[in-house]
């Protein structure tokens, strides 16, 4: 890729991570474009959860720089809720909070943190409930609906913030098969709209689809990182054949 | 279509006639009714005994006993003289009893809150001392534990002559503990219209806030701007009166005792001490239970929105764990008020000590008895009613 640095909404240079004496991230540099859907995929336990919530600091690395969009992630409580706020992220396990519905859910975000009008910010719910196809949920509490429109909701409920970068991980991975094609419509919809997306999923036929660069993630390193063409036709490295004709021949 | 003379099957339910032993509604209506007649038999033989016993010892069973004059001492309480009633004498131990729990809910929730989340601290000094207290407190019996708070701390304390003071104006010794009390000033009355005006002031505060909160379509906080208000003008009141509206009254040590202030008898401070750091433990366990049960991924969640911690707290997580703390909460407010009798074993003159004293003195142990269970019942049914009420509230307002 050929982006010109200031078009870079996130960059990350030697990023160090340890959990204990366990060293998960060991050096991720990494620059993604404004509006670039990336997807990071690789075995489990390589780090690739760790990776993205240290670009919101759920998770904080302890060695490196991470830039996203002009704000440097340090200890300053300012930059990082600056970051959160340009930054939605969707969860492996949705989780929506149970003790609000659908709609609270939605306009939390924006009354507490935008300081949004109530009515306006139950506006733009409705607008995204639309968008992800279930307005008529919207007075109901998350226990009520399936795995697959909860986590449609928690999509809505990151995009009210009107963030600039979403992050996902593995949002179809606790979903019934017949479940996974809503949600990822959805995705590939949001794809079509210019917001930069980083994606972590095993679904490669949605990374062939949508992605434009794959990062193949293995022992807390980016081993491999190409265009999906090029990433499916003629992986380099001996551990991303292995790792594709294990998930395509499954 | 199907020959009706073929037709066998049985009859839909609740038509036609189902024998009576079969149908559902009929046979729960039997077996109560056998119930009832069951228990009411039950009380009728003991009431019989009872009557019959009372007699051959020439009693009866009545509660006229409690105008009679008691004619034994009280040590602590509202106003009481050994001339006064039996009936007034219970009331002194009901006040005592009322007085006990009252506080003691209120330090051993402030106990459980602080040692609850103490617990759950990344810091493993914190951490562990949280886990000690509560393995240790919640183990011991609790009548040992007031044996030990009574006989082995308090009553070693030095004598009055040589009381632990703090500022010069608290003094602990066997004799319990003195503290300053605030009086009435000079000042008082004229501070009383600062103190009026605080009150509408605050009030007016509240109504208005609720109005601009609803034309701007905002959440918000009225009542603690309502808190602020009052406080703010009663404080600006204390520093415009020329004299000063409270006048501080220390215990000043006298030939033999103290004099002035406040004092808190070593049985009160022991039951005080004993039911608070005791339940206080089972409430620890029951706060880190509530905030536990709320999964790492809710405060991610809200934290990934970008909201501030304390506003993860107040909107996210608290909302869940207090589902899960308040009921069992409420059955250690309900324990603590009960385990108050337990105070008859240091001579702290509660419900139940005094209550035993009128037992032995009249012989009327079955009206003293059921006077004090109904007097425990009703605390605890009140208690219960309250938190009961908070539970719905609390619930209600998420909608
Ligand atoms: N809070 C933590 N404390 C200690 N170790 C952790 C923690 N979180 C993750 N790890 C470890 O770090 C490694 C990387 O975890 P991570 O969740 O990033 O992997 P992943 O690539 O997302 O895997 P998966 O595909 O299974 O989700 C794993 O070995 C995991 O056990
Ligand atoms: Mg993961």
């Amino acid at each position: 890729m050929n982006v010109s640095q200031s078009d870079d909404i996130i960059i990350c240079e030697d990023v160090h991570k340890w959990f204990g004496d366990f060293h998960v991230l060991k050096g991720i540099s990494v620059r993604i474009g404004r509006g670039e859907k990336v997807v990071i995929c690789g075995p489990s336990g390589s780090g690739k959860s760790t990776f993205i919530r240290t670009l919101n600091r759920l998770e904080h690395h302890q060695r490196g720089r991470i830039i996203v969009d002009g704000i440097e992630l340090t200890d300053d409580l300012k930059n990082i809720e600056a970051i959160r706020r340009e930054t939605g992220m969707v969860f492996q396990q949705f989780n929506l909070f149970p003790h609000l519905t659908v709609l609270q859910n939605i306009t939390l975000g924006p009354i507490w943190v935008r300081k949004m009008k109530k009515s306006e910010a139950a506006e733009l719910a409705m607008s995204l409930l639309e968008r992800v196809g279930i307005p008529e949920q919207a007075h109901k509490y998350p226990s009520q609906l399936s795995g697959g429109q909860q986590q449609r909701v928690a999509i809505a409920r990151a995009l009210a913030m009107q963030p600039k970068i979403m992050l996902f991980d593995e949002p179809t991975s606790a979903l019934d098969p017949e479940m996974i094609k809503e949600v990822l419509d959805v995705m590939r919809e949001l794809a079509q709209s210019g917001i930069t997306m980083l994606v972590v999923t095993h679904e490669m036929g949605f990374a062939r689809e949508v992605a434009d660069r794959i990062l193949f993630f293995d022992q807390g390193q980016i081993v491999e990182e190409a265009p999906p063409h090029e990433f499916f036709a003629a992986p380099k490295h001996e551990r991303t054949k292995l790792f594709l004709s294990q998930i395509l021949h499954h | 279509m199907a020959s009706t003379q073929a037709s066998k099957r049985p009859e839909p339910a609740g038509r036609g006639a189902i024998s009576f032993w079969r149908h559902r509604g009929a046979r729960n209506i039997a077996i109560q009714a056998v119930f009832l007649v069951a228990v009411v038999a039950v009380i009728a033989y003991f009431y019989n005994n009872m009557i019959r016993g009372l007699n051959e010892l020439g009693l009866t069973f009545g509660y006229r006993f409690l105008g009679l004059e008691a004619g034994f001492a009280i040590s602590e309480g509202i106003a009481y003289q050994p001339s006064d009633s039996y009936a007034r004498a219970l009331l002194v131990g009901i006040v005592n009893t009322v007085k006990v729990t009252l506080a003691g809910i209120v330090a051993a929730s402030l106990i459980g809150l602080v040692v609850g989340v103490a617990s759950l601290s990344s810091n493993w000094l914190v951490r562990s001392l949280a886990r000690v207290y509560v393995e240790v407190f919640r183990n011991v019996p609790l009548l040992l534990q007031l044996l030990f708070w009574y006989s082995a701390v308090i009553l070693k304390l030095p004598p009055v002559r040589q009381s632990v003071e703090v500022f010069r104006s608290f003094f602990l010794n066997q004799r319990g503990l003195y503290l300053p009390r605030l009086i009435a000033g000079q000042g008082f009355s004229s501070w009383l219209w600062f103190a009026g005006l605080a009150l509408v002031a605050g009030v007016a505060v509240y109504f208005g806030v609720r109005r601009r909160l609803k034309r701007l379509d905002r959440p918000g906080f009225p009542s603690l701007w309502a808190l602020g208000t009052t406080l703010l003008i009663a404080a600006l009141g204390w520093f415009l009166v020329p004299h000063p509206p409270l006048d501080v009254d220390p215990p000043v040590l006298q030939r033999f005792n103290f004099t002035g202030g406040m004092h808190l008898s070593p049985e009160f401070a022991a039951i005080l001490l004993g039911l608070s750091v005791y339940t206080g433990a089972f409430i620890a366990e029951v706060v880190r239970g509530g905030i536990q049960a709320v999964d790492r991924g809710q405060s991610e969640a809200a934290l990934a929105l970008g909201l501030r911690p304390w506003a993860v707290m107040y909107l996210v997580v608290l909302p869940q764990a207090l589902r899960v703390i308040v009921p069992p909460v409420t059955s250690q407010y309900l324990n603590l008020a009960k385990n108050s009798s337990l105070a008859v074993a240091i001579g702290y003159p509660e419900l139940f000590n005094v209550g035993t004293t009128i037992m032995n003195q009249t012989g009327q142990t079955l009206p003293v008895f059921t006077l004090i269970m109904a007097c425990y019942l009703s605390l605890s049914l009140i208690t219960s009613a309250f938190m009961n009420w908070y539970n719905r509230k609390m619930r209600l307002d998420e909608r």
